[in-house]
């Protein structure tokens, strides 16, 4: 994985003093709060219900053993024995204290992290898909592009100040494991005719309270062009991104407002100018980035077989494993969301393990999902059944991806002082629910999402269930959405109509998942019985 | 008589260029554009700086307002200007702030005219705080790729 260099070192190095020195401003009243506030969201502090945030950066959720551990002793020495793995494959913390976070940036950067723009108006951690460099469908790995954007990005001048946030996610495979087309830009590294790469552009999706899946701006923008596109891309948006209204002032408005062609008319032109301007790194430079990403040494002549005799161990590996590139291996996913935990938590004890387990078992890497758990990308197959079994010492081996158990959930109203309804309580009592009735492991795939208000940080319209959380005169109310897909069939789930108390909604999911159950065909999900039979039997089921 | 437009010229408090100071009446984009031959321009954050263009070789200061610190377009039309070629006087005014000033140094300002006086200290610091940077842009400053390649 990537290294930082004296240069990477001292960028970083050098944020830390600054925060320092604007903390020390602030606690001596010298800088006003109001001043202050955007300088500590664009190191990842935020100002919560009970305590302050901090968010650390994953830069495309790749970390090593040695980060992982540090990221357990912050939670440790700063925070309350747990981290949170967020849907921007970051982590945050809960319970920081003002005076202690440039002591933790402190502490990030000498492991090579930071919490540089995971906050503010600014362009965020760069997200990618977690089985970049392992995955057997992937073109190349996308994440040396995500790096030479995350250095593009980082204390940009004249992109700091945006309307609104930003978000860029880079990945290299038809399959969607990114929600590539829900960011403010997406690119698809791509192959064209002559076999040349080059990157396919997607400008304008997001979800927020404006649901938008992003079209496809430009089908192929060279490598050697790939930071003067985002920068005229960047450009049109700063100047003319709207900021009268907070709620319009995200990208995906201005491209439905100008018209994609209009913007991309605009981004054209832009980019013309901008390439006499001579912003783009050598493509030495990504040759440089790359030699930090070559394949780890795989062994050959593994076995390809693991002993299933053990039927849970059989149960984890088929539905915790992913296809590997390199034959004997798989990339192996833990679980962060145990029945009735609370999604996306880890403990002080779990993160050091992860961390030992990705130092004996991966090649000294894993990664932080969007959907809130832990791949350990290269694990050899023979020795899976050793690591499956300190996984579930730990309650680390919950066998549950991509099941309707394995909920992606805001911190709600628990922790968010944006939010408008609690997340975490739905989460525990509906996975819960189906480890009591038995159901998840019939119902297969089914991906459910929950968000606490409408700012949907908890993915809610990409769910193929989806709940969002409202505020129903002073009482919490949760809406049903169903048919949202954040993979290469994106799209936006539909609102089935009234809401639900919380334990209503929690019945309401039932019964929407024993529609599926009565009308699904041979092989459907619950996502492709839906799209066939469309929202009235559920309708009927729910309000009928 | 309307206010005159722009600031005084002893409000400006740094000034990273060895000319004189410009003390003649600014105007608006919009009567610029139109008919003016002043040679000292005010662009409002709706402004478009473009429209500046075929007219640089007349233009000696240009003032660039930021009423908030959080609407950022100043700092495109500042980058926009300087990439034509402007090499006259590109001044920052009103909410222009000590943890600002670095990036608007790096988009081509040159003169800043902060609405409070800042300290002179921190400002000095703001600009020596980062060793390096990671992009191109109007400020003469090879990006790292560049120290790294050569």
């Amino acid at each position: 994985m990537y290294k930082y260099d004296q240069y990477d070192q001292a960028m970083v190095d050098a944020r830390v003093e600054e925060f320092r020195d604007q903390t020390r401003r602030r606690l001596d009243g010298s800088l006003a709060e109001e001043h202050f506030r955007p300088l500590r969201l664009m190191n990842g502090l935020y100002l919560q219900l009970h305590a302050y945030m901090l968010r650390v950066a994953v830069p495309y959720g790749t970390l090593n053993s040695d980060q992982m551990h540090a990221l357990a002793d912050i939670a440790e020495k700063y925070d309350r024995g747990y981290g949170h793995f967020t849907t921007r494959q970051n982590i945050q913390y809960n319970w920081i204290k003002l005076e202690d976070a440039p002591d933790i940036l402190a502490d990030l950067a000498k492991v090579e992290m930071h919490a540089i723009q995971t906050s503010g108006n600014c362009i965020r951690n760069i997200s990618s898909d977690h089985f970049a460099g392992a995955a057997a469908d992937e073109l190349v790995d996308p994440r040396p592009y995500a790096e030479i954007l995350r250095q593009w990005s980082s204390f940009h001048p004249e992109f700091s100040y945006l309307p609104r946030k930003f978000k860029i996610c880079v990945i290299a495979s038809d399959t969607d494991r990114a929600a590539m087309r829900l960011h403010d830009i997406g690119i698809q590294i791509v192959k064209n005719d002559a076999g040349e790469l080059g990157a396919a552009f997607y400008v304008g999706g997001g979800m927020g309270r404006t649901p938008i899946i992003a079209p496809c701006i430009n089908e192929f923008v060279p490598l050697d062009q790939l930071v003067t596109y985002s920068e005229a891309c960047l450009r049109v948006y700063n100047r003319y991104g709207r900021r009268d209204n907070k709620y319009k002032a995200r990208i995906k408005i201005l491209v439905h407002e100008l018209g994609k062609e209009e913007y991309t008319r605009q981004v054209e032109e832009e980019f013309a100018h901008m390439l006499e301007q001579g912003v783009e790194p050598p493509l030495a430079e990504l040759e440089r980035i790359k030699t930090y990403f070559q394949d780890p040494d795989f062994k050959t002549g593994l076995t390809d077989r693991a002993d299933r005799s053990d039927p849970d161990f059989a149960l984890w590996i088929d539905r915790n494993c992913h296809k590997h590139k390199a034959p004997g291996y798989v990339s192996a996913t833990i679980s962060l969301k145990p029945v009735g935990g609370i999604p996306g938590d880890a403990s002080v004890e779990q993160m050091h393990l992860m961390a030992n387990l990705a130092k004996e078992y991966s090649f000294d890497e894993c990664r932080v999902t969007h959907a809130q758990n832990i791949v350990l990308p290269h694990v050899e197959i023979g020795r899976l059944h050793e690591l499956w079994t300190k996984l579930e010492e730990a309650g680390l081996g919950t066998p549950n991806l991509d099941r309707i158990d394995d909920i992606i959930a805001c911190p709600g109203l628990d922790y968010c002082s944006l939010a408008n309804a609690r997340s975490i309580p739905v989460a525990q009592k509906i996975s819960e629910r189906f480890a009591a009735n038995g159901k998840a492991d019939e119902l297969g795939q089914l991906k459910l999402k929950i968000s606490g208000c409408i700012n949907a940080c908890g993915h809610h319209h990409a769910g193929h269930i989806g709940i969002l959380g409202v505020d129903r005169k002073g009482v919490e109310n949760y809406q049903l959405l169903l048919g949202g897909s954040e993979a290469e069939d994106t799209s936006l789930g539909k609102i089935t109509g009234p809401g639900f108390s919380e334990d209503g909604i929690v019945d309401a999911v039932e019964k929407a998942a024993d529609v599926y159950l009565a009308h699904r065909e041979d092989g459907e999900r619950f996502l492709d019985t839906y799209r066939r039979i469309g929202m009235d039997p559920f309708k009927e089921a729910l309000y009928g | 008589m309307a206010k005159e437009l722009g600031v005084s010229p002893d409000a400006v408090q740094f000034r990273f260029r060895d000319d004189e100071m410009v003390d003649h009446g600014m105007v608006t984009v919009d009567s610029f554009v139109e008919q003016s031959n002043a040679s000292a321009v005010r662009i409002e954050p709706g402004d478009d700086a473009r429209e500046l263009l075929p007219f640089l070789d007349r233009l000696a200061l240009v003032e660039v307002n930021f009423p908030v610190f959080g609407d950022g377009r100043g700092y495109s039309a500042a980058r926009i200007l300087r990439e034509a070629g402007y090499t006259g006087e590109l001044r920052a005014v009103g909410e222009v702030l000590v943890d600002q000033i670095a990036y608007m140094r790096r988009c081509g300002f040159d003169a800043f005219a902060p609405d409070s006086k800042l300290n002179e200290a921190d400002v000095e610091a703001a600009f020596a705080r980062f060793p390096e940077v990671y992009q191109k842009t109007v400020d003469g400053a090879a990006p790292i790729w560049k120290l790294r390649h050569g």
